[in-house]
């Protein structure tokens, strides 16, 4: 099946794009923690990044339209891994989403998000028609529903959430009806605003539900933790306070400030400065995934790539929006920069879906 | 390539534009977020994160010390720890609450109060659990750093005030700032938990002896644990204040006082110059330095014997027959009656259809008004009262110094009142019975006066008619000198009379008091004085009590008295309430052995009262027995 001579092509630009935003993480991650109990952070996340590759690079070289193939049981085994993971899982501040595999504790999670993408590229490549029905958006959200469902019982808001826009990039880009759209739109803000400012909910409940979907919460609560990063950001300026130099940061105001608020960090100690380049990185690194979907062989690659770029968008949405102030605080990680394992190995299998779509964009 | 991508594979390029589209719409809102934050109102956060970071902890200047006036000290300061409680993690202080309380001996529901009381303080202002820690106390807190580390020791300058309640009252004492403090200061003067005077001359000087605060500035990490220190300012200690007491002739005034209800006051006539005041029952200052518990406070405030009083200052009673020398002054300045009138005394009088007795029921014979002062005879008094008249005795008293206050640096002074026609139309809406005058004659009815008053008054008078304020300041200034004329005749056979009280055989403050300085071999020291008894109570006050009640309350005893005749450089006034003896009794000789007391130190040998009150602790019980035994107990 394979014609050799192109049986293997990165994509460097990307490579090139993401490598530069892991190295900006391994300098925050070490200016963050070199000064207390986690210093040496940066070498472990060097070793997530590593093994993180090394799964890009087979992932790269599977055909995925075996995955494709395969998506019903990649689907079911990732159910009952996250059934597996809520009953036998080892539970880390208060929730239980990992499993130890090899003396690791992986968050099954981060692995149900990658087939997520696959099942529904599936699901949106058979698609024939020009828009889609009623039908196919209530099957659509069973098949998201279900294990975001599972992945909030653990509890974990993040990355259920997270599964969203997979769906909704791909329905924007299968075709879909004006009505449904703001029908679905209008449905989802509603049961979101009225979970967020509590119409239903007395303020007491608010916070258990709030406690409750973020037991990582330190008992100071979410609004010391986004004021500090606020404080860290805004106190940054146009220049920063300099490499290793933000008090916020080196003090330990800024929670978890190697990984879910490595923003705020970056942004105390380089300033909008960095922050511009930052995000200028990732604008990149979406752009070229989306060149990517548009240079695809068929319509299952596209989704593919739009689908791990609708994951990597929400986050660095959703991550950098919190940072400062404008989102809750859910525990999603800025892809390639975040400390931990996980999603460091999320990221680079994701991109491997993207290089192996790549590769065969020029296979008939 | 376009031939082999079917029709069924076509991709959506242009939806993929779009979305490319959002994700730099994305990129640009964050990009303002960030720029809101970090540009717009970076000035602010910049401050916050100061805030955060830098923390201001106070030195505690120390307070200036007390000196007597040689210098001595009397009050010093020490250093000691309190122990705080760090409040940043309520959660940990619920779980270690067993844990701290038995370890530091403190009672559950005193710190759960204290932490309520403290919950809208800011998180990072701890809560001192034990203002004055043990050993015991530090090495717990040393051993549990690790698995306590929300307690911290702070170190602080406490006030060290003298054993034995020693010049309690005129002293004072300190405590935390009030609430109304804080108000009346507008907030830039005290900060909560600031120690401020709070009575005595703590207070009086309180800004003399308050230093200024220091202030070190840490930087703190987020959990407020000091990190290092960025600098230093040093604090300005209080400055000294020198008073005018002598502490050895303060501490013969309290030994004398020791078990009784009373006062004592000394000092220079010449220079208004305090040397000893003391008032008993007393209460030791230390309490308040430290925290003075709700209970403490409760007992020393309901005591009925009312030990926060000084007496000195603040008891305003009928100075009895002391004020017939004030009398005495005006009949020989105005010329009623005559100065050489002279009555004959059987014992009792009628006045205004009221018979009167003596208080020597066998009457003083013929009587002049040398004979009248030092046997105190009140049927002369009643005369010479009656041919006055209720104006001129008020007249005089007010201008020899009764029924306002003396101005000395202490807060709270009494004024105490002299009766007069205006003050009981004003006040009771009638005429001035002219009844009342014949009992204002003797110093018993509506007049009061406060110990330090009658002592300036006397003082006053033995110095020719120049009245100093007295003062506990040395550098007391401006000093209000009060001249009021007297005749020089006048001064001359009040003083005598003065002088007969005590050395003439017969004076009511002879029998009691000269053998103790003639024992001395100081009975040329030529001490003056004048007894004085009064009721407890107002005549109407004990119509008003059942008679049951009447019997419990005794005499206030009085003695002032000064030496030498002229030119005196000492005077002293002693005031024992409740007794169920009279003034010769009780109050001549105490103020005797304190001129003795006085003499010895001045001539440079040793004081016998203090030896006595070192070799014989007991020696409050001793004298009351001996003034028990005493003979002629009811002598005036």
């Amino acid at each position: 099946m394979k014609e050799r001579e192109h049986s293997f092509e990165l994509d460097w630009w990307l490579l090139f794009i993401v490598m530069v935003i892991c190295s900006v993480g391994l300098l925050e991650i070490y200016s963050s923690t070199h000064s207390g109990p986690l210093h040496g952070m940066q070498w472990k996340q060097l070793a997530w990044i590593g093994i993180g590759f090394a799964g890009m690079l087979a992932l790269s070289r599977i055909d995925y339209s075996g995955l494709l193939d395969q998506s019903l049981l990649l689907y079911l085994l990732s159910l009952g891994a996250l059934a597996v993971a809520l009953v036998v899982g080892s539970k880390h501040f208060g929730a239980r989403r990992w499993i130890e595999i090899w003396g690791v504790d992986l968050q099954v999670s981060e692995l149900v998000k990658l087939i997520i993408i696959i099942v529904l590229a599936r699901y949106f490549s058979e698609v024939r028609t020009e828009r889609l029905t009623l039908a196919d958006l209530v099957k659509i959200g069973l098949l998201v529903g279900v294990p975001a469902g599972l992945i909030l019982l653990q509890p974990d808001l993040g990355t259920a959430m997270a599964l969203v826009p997979v769906a909704i990039a791909g329905a924007f880009l299968a075709g879909i009806n004006w009505k449904h759209a703001v029908g679905v739109l209008t449905l989802g803000a509603v049961v979101a605003v009225a979970g967020w400012n509590g119409h239903f909910l007395k303020s007491y409940q608010k916070q258990r539900l709030a406690t409750f979907l973020n037991p990582e919460e330190s008992p100071r609560g979410a609004g010391y933790q986004i004021l500090q990063s606020e404080i860290a950001v805004g106190s940054g300026g146009f220049w920063g306070k300099g490499f290793g130099k933000g008090s916020q940061n080196q003090l330990g105001f800024v929670p978890v400030r190697y990984s879910d608020f490595i923003l705020a960090a970056l942004a105390e100690e380089q300033g909008f400065f960095g922050v511009l380049i930052t995000l200028l990185l990732y604008l990149a690194l979406l752009l070229r995934l989306v060149d990517n979907a548009q240079k695809a062989k068929d319509r299952a690659g596209m989704f593919l790539v739009m689908g791990v770029a609708a994951i990597f968008a929400f986050q660095v949405l959703v991550n950098a929006g919190m940072v400062i102030g404008y989102m809750p605080v859910t525990g999603i990680p800025l892809p390639f920069m975040s400390y931990g394992g996980s999603s460091t190995i999320f990221g680079f299998l994701a991109l491997g879906l993207v290089m192996n779509v790549r590769t065969k964009r020029f296979v008939n | 390539m376009a031939n082999w991508i079917g029709s069924d594979q076509k991709l959506p390029q242009g939806r993929l534009i779009l979305v490319s589209y959002v994700v730099v719409l994305e990129t640009i809102l964050l990009l303002i977020g960030f720029w809101k934050l970090q540009i717009v109102q970076s000035g602010h956060f910049a401050d916050l994160a100061e805030k955060n970071r830098i923390r201001s902890i106070p030195i505690i200047a120390p307070r200036g010390k007390i000196l007597d006036r040689y210098g001595r000290v009397i009050v010093d300061n020490y250093p000691s720890f309190s122990i705080l409680l760090l409040r940043d993690d309520p959660a940990q202080i619920q779980k270690d609450l067993p844990q701290i309380t038995t370890g530091l001996g403190v009672t559950a529901d005193d710190l759960k109060q204290q932490l309520l009381e403290a919950r809208d303080e800011p998180k990072f202002q701890p809560v001192i659990v034990k203002p004055e820690a043990s050993d015991a106390d530090l090495a717990f807190v040393e051993s549990h750093r690790a698995d306590l580390p929300e307690l911290e020791l702070m170190m602080v300058q406490r006030r060290k005030y003298p054993p034995d309640d020693f010049m309690a009252h005129v002293i004072g004492y300190v405590g935390e700032v009030s609430p109304e403090q804080l108000a009346q200061s507008g907030g830039d003067r005290y900060k909560p938990g600031d120690i401020v005077g709070k009575a005595g001359l703590e207070r009086q000087y309180n800004d003399i002896l308050t230093g200024t605060d220091g202030m070190r500035r840490v930087i703190v990490n987020s959990i407020g644990k000091p990190v290092r220190t960025l600098d230093d300012t040093e604090p300005i200690p209080g400055k000294p204040i020198q008073l005018t007491i002598d502490a050895d002739l303060q501490r013969v005034a309290e030994e004398e006082l020791t078990g009784k209800i009373g006062a004592m006051v000394a000092l220079d006539p010449r220079t208004g110059e305090t040397l000893a005041m003391a008032s008993r029952p007393a209460f030791d200052p230390n309490d308040f330095a430290i925290r003075i518990s709700r209970k403490e406070w409760t007992d020393l405030n309901d005591n009925p014997d009312k030990p926060l009083l000084n007496r000195a200052i603040q008891a305003q009673l009928a100075p009895g027959s002391v004020f017939k020398i004030l009398e005495s002054v005006a009949m020989l300045e105005s010329g009623v009656p005559p100065p050489d009138f002279h009555v004959f005394c059987p014992g009792y009088g009628v006045f205004y259809g009221q018979v009167r007795h003596d208080w020597y029921p066998k009457g003083h014979g013929e009587v002049s008004l040398h004979e009248a002062i030092v046997h105190s005879c009140d049927i002369f008094f009643y005369n010479v009262g009656e041919r006055l008249g209720i104006d001129r005795l008020s007249y005089y008293a007010t201008a020899l110094g009764l029924g306002k206050r003396t101005g000395i640096d202490l807060p709270s002074e009494e004024s105490g009142l002299v009766p007069s026609s205006d003050w009981v139309e004003r006040v009771y809406h009638h005429k001035w019975y002219p009844g009342s005058t014949i009992s204002l004659a003797i110093g018993q009815g509506p007049i009061e006066v406060t110990p330090i008053q009658l002592l300036r008054s006397i003082s006053g008078i033995a110095m020719d008619g120049v009245f100093y304020q007295p003062h506990l300041l040395k550098d007391f200034s401006p000093m209000k000198v009060t001249k009021f004329p007297i005749s020089q005749n006048t001064i001359e056979q009040v003083v005598d009379g003065m002088y007969g009280v005590v050395n003439e055989d017969g004076g009511t403050g002879h029998e009691l008091g000269y053998p103790i300085l003639a024992q001395a071999k100081l009975q040329d020291v030529q001490f003056c004085g004048k007894t004085g008894t009064a009721q407890t109570i107002s005549s109407q006050g004990l119509l008003r009590m059942a008679a049951a009640e009447r019997g419990h309350f005794g005499y206030n005893t009085w003695f002032v008295g000064f030496a030498p005749k002229h030119n005196p450089e000492i005077a002293v006034a002693v005031l024992v309430q409740d007794t169920h003896l009279e003034a010769g009794g009780v109050a001549a000789p105490l103020a005797a052995r304190f001129i003795k007391a006085y003499y010895q130190k001045k001539l440079g040998q040793p004081i016998e009262e203090l030896q006595l009150a070192q070799a014989v602790p007991q020696k409050a019980g001793a004298r009351a027995q001996e003034v028990a035994a005493a003979p002629a107990a009811r002598n005036q």
